[in-house]
């Protein structure tokens, strides 16, 4: 019992860092970039996708005995398809604002690849119970990483953080960061910072090897 | 409806409110293919073909939805009625012409439920465009796409030859001259609407 509870933490931690949908596995790149110019509107698309991870691999998980292999794809687009539409829906009922600002973007989570991705390489695999923690993970780390990439943004592009300033009048805000343009930049940022925390750990590691 | 006139939406979808460097969409072949300059001028051809194709789907899709009143419907139909026409057009150009589907034929598939594609679908939806303005809106949609993958394509076949710190080459390197890109096309706002 003790062994297999390691394993179902490991499911859900191994999202968090070691393959982070964004920075490690750089898959759903487009609403991460294209949403993230305040910290805000992050936070909500990250929430929206983890909702339709998390339901996703419930179902796929759920109908992995009835899924013919060759009809999969379109039957996991069709599932996926159908929780995005009731986010569309959710949102839409929650606050008409915030799905102004997050636009299309809502309905594109359709074609995340980070969705389909896990549906095809976990979700179908795998019990209910360890498709759901798969999907938490992955969605906490797509939502962190959203959120990492919004708060740089916000901060350089407006001077503040979930809309509360956080520099006096006289900061010079940075508009490019609020521009498209700025989504690359902090993305590449990000990813410079992550790529060197696991050059440092793959030295380490291979150090303590040899020693 | 949308009075916007043809010219001012095709500018404005190719150059001010281009699809990779203004929406973000289409990011995942945009920095998969734009490696080799040939690669992208294909991949850039294939995605403005499919594009058109989506655009008359989803203008069709649309006024059967509205003629049932399921919007709620909209967007699975969408994804699954563009990608098996897709495929159906593959088919027809295999049989064809051998040719052109030799050029481009191996992209098909990977840009079927690309979010560039869904997501032109889904702007001219909400922008109410005519049959012609979304046919307008795709070709500027295709060609602004084709472009900034070419333009890509040519920095990065340069980038090959110079010396990058490990650290950046790769991912990181082709993030920042995308929002070099992307800077140089904000040049542009202020064309059409």
């Amino acid at each position: 019992m003790a062994s297999k509870e390691v394993t179902s933490t490991d499911e859900f931690v191994k999202g968090l860092w070691r393959d982070n949908p964004v920075f490690v596995q750089v898959l759903g790149m487009c609403p991460a970039l294209a949403v993230s110019n305040t910290a805000m509107n992050a936070l909500a698309m990250g929430l929206a996708t983890t909702f339709v991870l998390l339901m996703s691999g419930l179902s796929v998980s759920l109908l992995r005995g009835f899924i013919p292999r060759e009809a999969r794809i379109v039957c996991y687009i069709c599932i996926i398809a159908t929780f995005v539409t009731s986010v569309d829906y959710l949102i839409m009922a929650l606050s008409l604002e915030l799905h102004r600002a997050l636009g299309a973007f809502i309905a594109l989570i359709v074609v995340n690849c980070l969705i389909l991705g896990r549906a095809e390489a976990f979700a179908s695999k795998n019990k209910p119970g360890r498709a759901l923690l798969d999907g938490l993970g992955m969605g906490v780390g797509f939502t962190v990483a959203l959120l990492f990439i919004g708060v740089v943004r916000e901060i350089l592009g407006s001077g503040s953080i979930f809309g509360f300033a956080v520099f006096p009048d006289s900061f010079q805000t940075w508009t490019v960061m609020v521009l498209p343009s700025g989504g690359f930049f902090a993305m590449a940022l990000w990813l410079l910072i992550v790529n060197r925390i696991k050059k440092k750990e793959a030295e380490t590691e291979k150090a303590e090897a040899t020693a | 409806m949308n009075d916007a006139s043809h010219w001012s939406i095709f500018l404005n979808a190719a150059l001010v409110n281009n699809f990779v460097l203004a929406y973000f969409l289409g990011i995942c072949p945009f920095f998969g293919v734009s490696s080799k300059l040939e690669t992208a001028v294909r991949m850039g051809g294939a995605v403005s073909f499919v594009m058109l194709v989506a655009s008359v789907c989803a203008f069709l899709i649309n006024l059967l939805l509205d003629a049932v009143n399921a919007p709620f419907l909209r967007i699975i139909s969408y994804i699954l009625v563009i990608s098996s026409t897709v495929q159906l057009v593959e088919m027809l150009m295999k049989k064809l012409s051998p040719t052109t589907f030799r050029a481009m034929g191996i992209y098909l598939p990977l840009i079927t439920t690309n979010c560039a594609i869904l997501g032109l679908a889904l702007f001219q939806t909400n922008r109410g465009y005519s049959f012609t303005q979304s046919v307008v809106y795709s070709l500027g949609a295709g060609i602004g796409f084709a472009l900034a993958l070419v333009l890509m394509a040519g920095v990065r076949e340069k980038l090959e030859l110079n010396e990058v710190p490990d650290l950046v080459k790769g991912t990181v390197a082709a993030l920042v001259v995308a929002g070099i890109l992307s800077m140089g096309f904000m040049g542009f706002a202020g064309l059409g609407r």
